[in-house]
């Protein structure tokens, strides 16, 4: 392979000597298409341990064509030659520069940093749509999601969304993480990035289906049964599942396709917001025996509008992250179909919402700029920016609709994370089979992908909410939902209750000298 | 000496600090309260379901003068705080039995001179 690169290079240089110009990052068209097909079945047989030399264009280094004589052209060129020969991980099997390693990994941390974003994005977008008396919960909650989420993604999750080889339905590469001897070269991963940040990279994604869920329990779960849950979903349920088209299992093999978790990610964290909101039974007050329904405000909308805003600053990264590499068009253009989505998301649900009120809702207006961005996610690398358009509006009306209807059958979702990612993740994933510019895509495919997560994970949210339901109990008390989950939960509240803080020492905590002085100052506060 | 309670509008507090200003009160204790009198309250709209929301925010000042005053006191405020449309308020005044100066120590009419 080696020697192949290296000929391909003298010859390239020998014939070309006066019309190559100098390229030292970027592909050219031609090679960029080559490196998206390679890239496109890269990224479905994503295996530690699979074999993807080949498949990648070759470097494109080139010398300058200045008017020089031709003998110092020969000169340099017998000399890259020979500089080729040498093996050196600069130049892997794949034909990646050391430059390109760099910048690939360079963007695939960057993205990692994006998708983590989206955590704070959620806590704050969670956090406003919701009471100020549950506050603390739900900040709490998020905060829980984001660490239990990286850790058993370092402890399992990893191995068992990737296992390498395996049946297609469940495997496990063992315990802790494990570079391996080329973890940290090109030929990892295409020269897309190394071991350490493909686990950080996706353990970022592993965090974010479960955050989903707790948005649509929230106000009214306890808080034990809620971080039972989410452990073992983020360390099993999903990780499980995501082997089935990400770590190539049978669902891959399908031909099934989800660029960047439309239906991995965002349809899964809904199925489990779904069976939740179901099990769990909506808020105290929220719906009256007669049909009636008591809205309950969220308590802080510039919280929720940063939170959104987030979001969508994170999904730079959740999305051109899932290029896996920075490769300048894919990446491009998958930021593009992105943003176009979420601006059309949101003049959809403006629109859809006008039908239903003459005075717009800021909260339906946000929902539907989530819906634009989980409606891209399955196929934003395949998409025409006007396919976008359609998908993000498309998403952005379905929204508004999708949560009318959910209060119309009496299930509670505070946030609207059902209709948001379950119901956008699933029209997202469908969207692929009917506007991919991938001729192999097909409808048929993507609705059984639908299909298979959608049983397996509501099988398992099910079962785990039952079963925490029967041991631990799942939903507070009446008492303490009514007088907020900060207290009851915490023993704290998020804002300031009382006036000046109320700082004096509880007089039982306190010294026998201190509690004499204490009983001092209250003995003459009195006379 | 008497206590003079006015529910307004919150955006009238300003008219009604300088309107007791202008007729000689210097202290005053302000607070924001809900309530509604005969008017009700109204229709809003969340996330496609309407509800009513009856109590509408206001503004409670307590003031505590000398029996002389009282009557420029309420005429000021009725004046400073009057839109004409519904939910401009209303003034109570309560006979008061004992003002302290928590400084100087001082009781009765001396704590609420403004000399």
């Amino acid at each position: 392979m080696l020697a192949a690169s290296a000929a391909t290079a003298v010859i390239w240089l020998t014939i070309v000597p006066h019309s190559a110009h100098l390229r030292l990052l970027g592909p050219s068209r031609a090679e960029s298409q080559a490196w998206h097909d390679s890239c496109s079945s890269a990224h479905q047989n994503h295996s530690k341990t699979g074999d993807r030399s080949g498949d990648a264009a070759p470097s494109t280094l080139s010398i300058p064509s200045p008017e020089r004589n031709g003998i110092m052209t020969r000169k340099l060129a017998v000399l890259l030659g020979a500089a080729l020969m040498v093996p050196s991980l600069a130049f892997a099997e794949d034909g990646v520069s050391a430059g390109q390693f760099t910048a690939n990994n360079v963007w695939m941390m960057m993205a990692a940093a994006l998708v983590f974003i989206m955590h704070l994005g959620f806590a704050t977008l969670e956090s406003g749509m919701t009471r100020a008396k549950n506050t603390v919960n739900i900040l709490f909650k998020n905060v829980f999601i984001i660490c239990i989420g990286i850790l058993t993604y370092y402890i399992c999750g990893f191995n068992l969304m990737y296992p390498g080889e395996f049946n297609g339905f469940i495997g496990f590469a063992g315990f802790g993480l494990s570079p391996g001897a080329d973890g940290m070269t090109p030929g990892y991963a295409d020269g897309g990035y190394t071991y350490w940040t493909d686990f950080l990279f996706q353990a970022m994604f592993a965090a974010t289906a479960a955050t989903i869920v707790s948005g649509a329990v929230a106000e009214r779960i306890k808080l034990p049964s809620f971080m039972v849950f989410s452990t073992i979903f983020v360390g099993l349920v999903y990780t499980i599942a995501g082997s089935w088209k990400w770590g190539g299992g049978f669902l891959d093999g399908l031909g099934f396709y989800d660029f960047a978790g439309s239906t991995l990610v965002h349809s899964v964290g809904g199925w489990g917001a779904l069976v939740g909101a179901m099990i769990l039974g909506p808020r105290l007050g929220k719906y009256a025996k007669d049909g009636r329904m008591t809205p309950i405000p969220g308590s802080n909308m510039p919280a929720a509008t940063i939170g959104v805003m987030l979001l969508w600053l994170g999904w730079f990264g959740f999305n051109g992250g899932s290029v896996l590499s920075a490769d300048p068009e894919l990446t491009s253009l998958t930021l593009v179909t992105t943003c176009l989505a979420a601006a059309a998301g949101g003049l959809g649900a403006m629109l859809a919402y006008a039908f239903v009120s003459s005075k717009p809702d800021l909260s339906m207006a946000l929902n539907g700029i989530l819906a634009g961005l989980v409606g891209i996610t399955a196929g934003a690398d395949v998409m025409t920016p006007m396919s976008a358009i359609v998908i993000g509006a498309v998403a952005g009306g379905v929204v508004v609709y999708s949560v009318l209807f959910f209060d119309k059958i009496k299930i509670d979702d505070p946030v609207g994370a059902i209709s948001v990612h379950l119901v956008c993740g699933i029209w997202g994933t469908l969207a692929v089979g009917i506007f991919s510019t991938n001729p192999e895509h097909s409808f048929m495919t993507q609705l059984i992908g639908v299909a298979c997560y959608g049983v397996f994970t509501v099988t398992c949210a099910a079962a785990l909410f039952f079963g925490i339901k029967a041991t631990m109990g799942l939903r507070v008390s009446e008492e303490e939902e009514l007088e907020g989950l900060d207290y009851g939960e915490h023993g704290m509240h998020a804002y300031d209750v009382v006036p000046g803080g109320g700082g004096m020492p509880h007089p039982s905590a306190a010294s026998p000298a201190a509690g004499a002085s204490f009983a001092q100052t209250a003995a003459l506060a009195s006379e | 000496m008497k206590k003079i309670e006015a529910i307004i509008k919150p955006f009238k507090l300003d008219d009604a600090k300088e309107a007791l200003g202008a007729v000689g009160v210097q202290g005053m204790t302000v607070s924001e309260v809900k309530g509604f009198g005969r008017q009700k309250g109204h229709s809003e709209l969340y996330r496609g379901a309407e509800y009513v929301v009856d109590f509408l925010p206001k503004v409670k000042i307590e003031v505590v003068v000398s029996d002389p005053m009282v009557e420029k006191v309420t005429n000021a405020l009725v004046e400073a705080c009057h839109t004409g449309r519904i939910g401009d308020g209303k003034i109570f005044v309560f006979p008061v039995e004992e003002v302290v100066r928590i400084r100087t120590g001082e009781r009765g009419e001396p704590a609420i001179s403004t000399t």
